[in-house]
């Protein structure tokens, strides 16, 4: 059994316009957990984080983070009510912005948030590049960028979009490390991602979405045994 | 002719700041909330008659016919009172159409351009009335070598490009502007950080109409207050910020500043092509570079 979730989501339904793209969406995650929500394009992954945001026309169900329910929270007050980071898939770099603007944009939304020091430790590469604007940054960059700008804010729950997406080797290897950091510094991890081996040795449990819903549950301890079942799952 | 065209130069550069001032507050508008806003002409035109109002008229509803709020008073009532009406227009009004096409709140704020027009032209008839409110110590004029020039307008000039000025930094170089070009590029995501988005539009869209609303009150003592002041102005307006490009910062106050004194220098050389030359740029520079000199392309 786990411990009390820190969030978790039921029944969640959301809409884009006139179309239904989430059926009815449960997942949960404790505190210090990082989960996966894996599925093919268009299964509706990002849109459960963007619905757990606020960012659909309209969403119904249950959405509780620490208890609280947040399904009708103005979506300008989910991110510091929750204490939530949210980096989209797109990374969304703000291209008139340099650097460190784009990295003290977003408000608090809890204690205890890195220092621009500890960011640029974290990310060497991103202090040299401080003062240039958004659009003239690598992909990785952007995307080391855009995951620094959220821990600057005091998120102690990340949504983290596709980080791995189109990124070299080497970077996916370099983000996979510091997802490891955060998670042994207490972090909560929701990683919607593609790329699966560079999500099961980090996460406790993966979550399969089909058509808007969750269609299986497997612990990460269970990977090895359910592969072909994965497989079957994400294959095209 | 040196002179000649130094003396049209500074009389378009007074024209000029005033292009820029009512087309940054254009731009920012544009920029946050995609609105068009045809009332921005009318609203230069409001601060005009809030100018003359409050000069010449909220003394004697008092019954003090010798009590005047004079220019300065009203250099700084005047943004507020017409920021505030704009923020009623963005709240009640506006608002309601932001999930349509934007032709709705170009035409919404077409509307209201009309009923402030009738309004005034109702109360104060069509013709203008002259500003009486000129402080003294900007009455007379100064020599610049080449030209006398009238101290108000001098003043005016200095004034605006200190608006503009401060703007540009505030919104450049700010933590309140970053969050405000961040808005622009993608409101979603600044909403989705914790901002509060909406509240953030509203109050850029009271500024925006509090910029006009100060153009006005600069325009009160330099050329009459008449209710359709805005009109021939808006369409100028709009010219301007097409040529610097949509929703820019920069290219509103350069190319609003330029475009003046293109003006006044045509004036010189073929005065009838001076109303035109502004429109026939525009032409050229849609035709070249059809997101604006300072635009971001695609």
């Amino acid at each position: 059994m786990m411990a009390a979730p820190l969030l978790k989501t039921s029944g969640l339904n959301a809409w884009y316009g006139e179309s239904h793209v989430l059926h009815g969406v449960d997942i949960e995650i404790a505190e210090g957990e990082l989960i996966t929500l894996l599925g093919r394009n268009g299964a509706g992954r990002t849109t459960t984080l963007r619905a757990i945001m606020g960012m659909v026309s309209r969403r119904t169900g249950s959405v509780t983070i620490r208890g609280r329910e947040f399904i009708d929270v103005a979506d300008h007050r989910i991110a510091p009510l929750g204490g939530i980071g949210y980096c989209p898939e797109e990374r969304g770099i703000f291209a008139s912005l340099n650097v460190e603007e784009n990295l003290m944009l977003p408000p608090s939304v809890g204690k205890d948030g890195m220092s621009l020091d500890e960011i640029y430790r974290m990310f060497p590469n991103l202090k040299e590049v401080r003062k240039r604007m958004g659009t003239r940054l690598s992909g990785g960059e952007q995307q080391m960028l855009a995951i620094a700008r959220i821990l600057r804010t005091g998120a102690k729950l990340l949504l983290l979009d596709e980080i791995t997406e189109g990124l070299a080797p080497v970077i996916v290897k370099a983000l996979g490390e510091a997802i490891m950091r955060l998670k042994a510094q207490g972090y909560t991890i929701v990683l919607v991602e593609q790329n699966f081996r560079f999500a099961a040795p980090l996460a406790d449990r993966h979550y399969v979405i089909e058509h808007g819903r969750v269609i299986d549950r497997i612990e990460g301890g269970d990977v090895a045994a359910s592969m072909d079942r994965l497989n079957h799952y994400l294959s095209v | 002719m040196l002179k000649l065209l130094l003396a049209q130069g500074m009389l378009g550069l007074n024209n000029g700041v005033f292009y820029a001032m009512m087309s940054l507050g254009l731009a920012v508008i544009f920029g946050l909330l995609n609105v068009v806003n045809f009332a921005h002409g009318a609203l230069y035109m409001l601060g005009a008659f809030v100018a003359l109002i409050l000069y010449s008229y909220v003394g004697l509803w008092f019954g003090m016919s010798g009590f005047h709020i004079g220019f300065w008073p009203a250099l700084i009532l005047t943004p507020i009172i017409v920021g505030g009406f704009g923020i009623l227009i963005e709240r009640f009004l506006l608002r309601w159409l932001y999930k349509f096409d934007p032709i709705y709140s170009l035409l919404l704020t077409f509307g209201v351009t009309l009923v402030l027009q009738g309004l005034f032209v109702n109360i104060f008839s069509a013709s203008g009335t002259p500003y009486p409110g000129m402080p003294d110590a900007l009455k007379g004029v100064v020599n610049l070598g080449f030209m006398m020039f009238p101290k108000f307008r001098l003043f005016a000039i200095v004034f605006s490009l200190i608006v503009c000025l401060i703007v540009w930094y505030v919104i450049e170089r700010t933590k309140v502007g970053a969050l405000l070009r961040a808005g622009t590029e993608n409101p979603e995501l600044v909403k989705a950080f914790g901002v509060n988005v909406p509240l953030m539009v509203t109050l850029t869209f009271g500024f925006g109409t509090g910029l006009a609303g100060l153009a006005g009150v600069l325009a009160a003592p330099i050329y009459s207050v008449s209710p359709l002041m805005g009109a021939d102005l808006i369409i100028i307006i709009f010219a301007v910020v097409v040529i610097g490009g949509m929703g820019s910062i920069m290219g509103a106050v350069v190319s609003g500043i330029a475009l003046g004194l293109i003006e006044g220098v045509t004036k010189v050389f073929y005065a009838p092509a001076a109303n035109t030359v502004i429109f026939f740029l525009m032409v050229v520079v849609l035709l070249v570079r059809p997101s604006g000199l300072f635009g971001r392309e695609g």
